[in-house]
């Protein structure tokens, strides 16, 4: 165990962990968020997506002592119920989803990838949301809601 | 979220002391009788109004209902529901979903039963009515105006002269103590405000902004982290458990064993992951498992549980008779249910009492199952639903609720456990494995003069219920006997005609006893079906044995109406007789502007992208919901991969409670249809199973080239209302089959369509 600092939506938190936990169950279990989520544990889903340096990070594979000085964004350090983020709304105006489970590596990839690239093409979106799953399969109202963010970023 | 809901604390939030919970106990001695939804009864009485609504002072109104939201949008149409009824606006109604402390045991939330269950002329809709009519009788009496000049707006009885008086006025905190009245008459649709228009789903901020509260989130003071040690191998046992293989783990609390149930607890999960991990056990090897290339053969030699569902008496002389037979053999395989999160639940089991946070559909079937592998009283055990990832019918909710409820009676804490993909993957209860025989006889016109249908289903374990633990692997490891497949052979059906799984196909008369509930014409029919025993658990997945059966009755009809030379749905017009099929057949070759001929396309190039549509219609459950979808598809020849362009869903519920939810799961079935017709499939080796993975287990991410989807709403307000979460999904491995067939002249009769399948099947063609 050691005693770790982490930067975490904006606030600076100290955790006593095995410096090896993967950062989801830090955000999870000890800071009780709820954005990042166990889906598979194996980086293949997206469920446990956080932010840190503008990029998607999958932190279910991702040690907390790799994190060090950098600022982890999650998906409730986006916006708030009361005041959503642009590409929260966009999902909220299209009712992009069903049990809503999957919703940090949906949004916060698609984020991460038109922060980078705003004029992102239909083919580099679908690239990089390649790797992200829904098995609701709210797949159309997702896509469209990413589209919405990114015509209404523009 | 409130950890433990006191009744003083359902009096302060609901304004009436509504049930009469403690832990204590005011619980009868549970009966053996059947309960009113298949249920057993609970101490909460469905047929007092106050068991399913209260009113506060403020006018807040608390309803209780014992049908869950899994994803599905039922708390959304359900708070509709009852604001409609009530005449209150939506954001004054609050809803408590199943927690068999306070919620009316409603069964499971599933088949597609809670429309039909809540929306009718029953339960929660018939509360609602009853609550109205007597708040309005009440007003009539203190204001002295009769009912029929009394209007309702917002919570607030009035009468012409501008007098008024509120429901928190009339009732507020107090019982109504009546019976809810199956007279008491329902807002018609003609007037709704509410229901039947298309409220967005009511959890979506929370869910956007990641402020939703999953079971993944529940956390309880004191709470540990469990995980469990799967047999590797399907029947392993345990031979020996090495606990010092583990002992320098730090925080491990225990390592708990039970027959062949082995889980570990620790302070923090990913300790307890470790310990998980590192855990020494010896297995005792299982039985082995059949060969899977052969498997549907082995199926079909295996004992079985037979079940006659139609048998006109002639269907072997016709056969004999007809002027051509065709035949064909259909193969669906084992599915995963395969949330996006694996299951996850958190239990607290102390020597006298036990509290599970669930994702479970059954709250009180859970309870009952807890009480057995606790051993505590039942009426000491409370199962509160917590929403997990969507589930799609029985997916590890309730045998990671028994996990948790194991390890914490062990470590006398609450315990967390997160199971893993792969423990989810390996052991879950997946949807059935079928093989589906076709034969039909056709007259000298090429009409269909009769038809035989033989299938068999793999099955082992599945739902639970109140006394079968033993049905989920965690049950079983633990000591107890999933349910038995007792074969036995078919005798003539009796009754009425069951077509709950859709196995009657919707082209036959079927007549039982002389009344003929099929949706077709074809007078001479035989549908027999076996139940074999399946190596694997087995449970119902989104339209269990529905979409197997439909898959292979709606290709059928696609190959004869091919080798007849009709146009597919001309052909299907020509056998059916059921207004509500038909009407969404016709709506849905309508909006896809469907191109009438004979399927397959004349003049197919051997190579490159080639086109297709194909069609399929249903209706679910025999009447619980029609669609019908046609699918456009592409086929690359070169690779054997599968694309489908559009897809055109026509759909009819009755009244449409809520059409922006119904779009939602006629959009998500089709996909997820397509995802399971197109990809996904359980595999295995000699001894285990194979597919442990999102590389192993293939589901469509969201980077494919996405089909435009059109949906058309047929709205019966007059009928009554229909599950319409099932109905979508039934359709997609057929119209797309279909779709195949039509743009390349190959016929795929085994799901899943994966390219080299295709490829396969392809290199037929003479």
């Amino acid at each position: 165990m050691a005693s770790l600092s982490l930067k975490v939506n904006g606030r600076v938190h100290t955790v006593d962990v095995d410096p090896e936990t993967p950062l989801l169950y830090v955000l999870s279990d000890d800071l009780q968020l709820r954005g990042p989520k166990f889906g598979c544990g194996l980086a293949q889903c997206g469920a446990c997506t956080v932010m840190i340096r503008g990029r998607a990070v999958r932190s279910c594979v991702m040690p907390v002592s790799a994190v060090k000085e950098q600022e982890v964004t999650t998906l409730e350090g986006l916006g708030t119920p009361e005041k959503p983020h642009a590409i929260q709304q966009a999902f909220i105006d299209e009712g992009a989803a069903q049990c809503g489970f999957c919703l940090s590596g949906v949004i916060l990839t698609a984020k991460a990838l038109l922060d980078e690239n705003p004029k992102a093409s239909d083919e580099q979106i679908r690239e990089a949301m390649s790797k992200v799953l829904c098995r609701c399969f709210a797949h159309t109202r997702m896509m469209r809601a990413i589209k919405l963010y990114q015509r209404r970023r523009a | 979220m409130k950890r433990e809901i006191s009744r003083r604390d359902f009096v302060k939030t609901s304004g009436a002391l509504v049930v009469c919970f403690s832990m204590a106990s005011l619980i009868e001695p549970f009966a053996v009788a059947q309960g009113p939804f298949d249920t057993h009864p609970s101490h909460i009485d469905p047929e007092k109004l106050d068991s399913w609504l209260a009113v506060a002072s403020d006018g807040t109104v608390t309803a209780y209902t014992g049908k869950c939201d899994l994803g599905q949008g039922m708390f959304t149409v359900q708070t509709q529901l009852v604001a409609e009824e009530l005449g209150v606006s939506i954001s004054n109604v609050k809803l408590i979903q199943c927690d068999t402390s306070v919620t009316p045991d409603q069964g499971t939330t599933s088949g597609s039963q809670s429309t039909p269950t809540n929306f009718n002329t029953q339960n929660l809709a018939q509360a609602a009515a009853t609550a109205r009519e007597a708040l309005v009788g009440m007003a009539a009496q203190r204001l002295g105006v009769p009912v029929d000049q009394l209007t309702v707006e917002n919570g607030v009885v009035s009468a012409k002269s501008g007098h008024h008086v509120s429901y928190g006025e009339l009732i507020g905190g107090k019982h109504f103590d009546i019976a809810v009245s199956s007279n008491a008459k329902r807002r018609s649709p003609s007037e709704w405000r509410v229901l039947g228009k298309p409220i967005p789903s009511m959890d979506r901020v929370a869910l956007m902004t990641g402020t939703f509260e999953f079971v993944h989130n529940v956390h309880v003071p004191g709470m540990v982290h469990g995980r469990v040690v799967r047999p590797p191998e399907i029947g392993a046992t345990v031979a020996n458990v090495d606990e010092k293989s583990v002992q320098d783990v730090p925080g491990l609390i225990k390592v708990v064993v039970r027959n062949n149930f082995i889980g570990v607890v620790a302070e923090k999960q990913w300790q307890a992951a470790k310990a998980a991990k590192d855990l020494k056990v010896t297995w005792k090897p299982g039985p082995g498992l059949p060969a899977q290339q052969d498997f549907y053969e082995y199926m079909r030699k295996q004992p079985s549980r037979e079940l006659l569902l139609v048998n006109s008496n002639d269907v072997d002389k016709k056969l004999k008779s007809a002027s051509r037979v065709l035949k064909a053999t259909y193969l669906h395989p084992y599915q995963a249910h395969g949330s996006i999160g694996s299951s996850c639940a958190v239990a607290d089991v102390q020597p006298d009492h036990a509290t599970v946070w669930s994702a479970t559909q059954s709250v009180y079937p859970t309870q009952h199952s807890v009480s057995v592998l606790t051993a505590l009283p039942l009426d000491r055990v409370r199962v509160i639903f917590v929403r997990g990832s969507g589930c799609y019918g029985l997916n590890a909710a309730d045998t990671v609720s028994y996990d948790a409820a194991l390890l914490s009676q062990a470590v006398q804490r609450p315990v967390r456990v997160q199971l893993t993909r792969q423990d989810e993957f390996i052991s879950e209860n997946y949807g059935t494995a079928c093989v589906i025989e076709q034969q039909a006889g056709l007259d000298a016109s090429g009409a269909i003069d009769v038809w035989d249908s033989e299938t068999w289903s793999a099955s082992f374990g599945g739902r639970p219920g109140y006394d079968k633990p033993g049905n989920v692997i965690t049950g079983k490891l633990a000591g107890f006997d999933p349910e038995a497949i007792t074969p036995r052979p078919a005798v003539e059906p009796t009754g009425e005609l069951h077509n709950g799984n859709n196995a009657v196909p919707s082209y036959v008369a079927g007549c039982v006893n002389g009344k003929c509930g099929g949706a077709g014409s074809i007078r001479s029919e035989r549908v027999l079906t076996h139940a074999v025993k399946s190596p694997f658990f087995t449970g119902p997945l989104r339209s269990p044995l529905r979409l197997q059966n439909t898959f292979a009755h709606e290709c059928f009809m696609d190959e004869i109406s091919s080798y007849v030379k009709a146009d597919p749905v001309a052909y299907r017009l020509q056998h059916l007789r059921e207004t509500r099929i038909i009407d969404v057949l016709k709506a849905a070759a309508k909006a896809a502007n469907w191109d009438a001929r004979p399927s397959p396309k004349s003049n197919i190039a051997r190579t490159g992208i080639v086109t297709g549509r194909g069609i399929a219609c249903v209706a679910y459950e025999g009447d619980n919901g029609y669609a019908a979808l046609v699918a456009e598809v592409e086929v690359d020849q070169a690779s054997g991969r599968v694309q489908a362009r559009r897809l055109v869903v026509a759909h009819d519920c009755g009244p449409i409670s809520n059409p922006e939810g119904l779009r939602n799961q006629i959009e998500g079935g089709v996909l997820q249809g397509m995802s399971r017709a197109l990809g996904e499939e359980i595999t295995w080796d000699d001894r285990k199973v194979t597919s442990i993975d999102w590389q192993s287990y293939h589901t469509l991410p969201l980077g494919i080239q996405l089909p435009i989807i059109e949906c058309v709403l047929i709205d019966r307000p007059a009928a009554k209302a229909t599950g319409a979460g099932e109905t979508a999904i039934t359709l997609a491995a057929a119209a797309i089959g279909n779709a195949i067939f039509d743009a390349t002249g190959s016929r795929l009769r085994e799901v899943p369509f994966k390219p080299d399948r295709v490829k396969a099947a392809l290199s037929l063609r003479g």
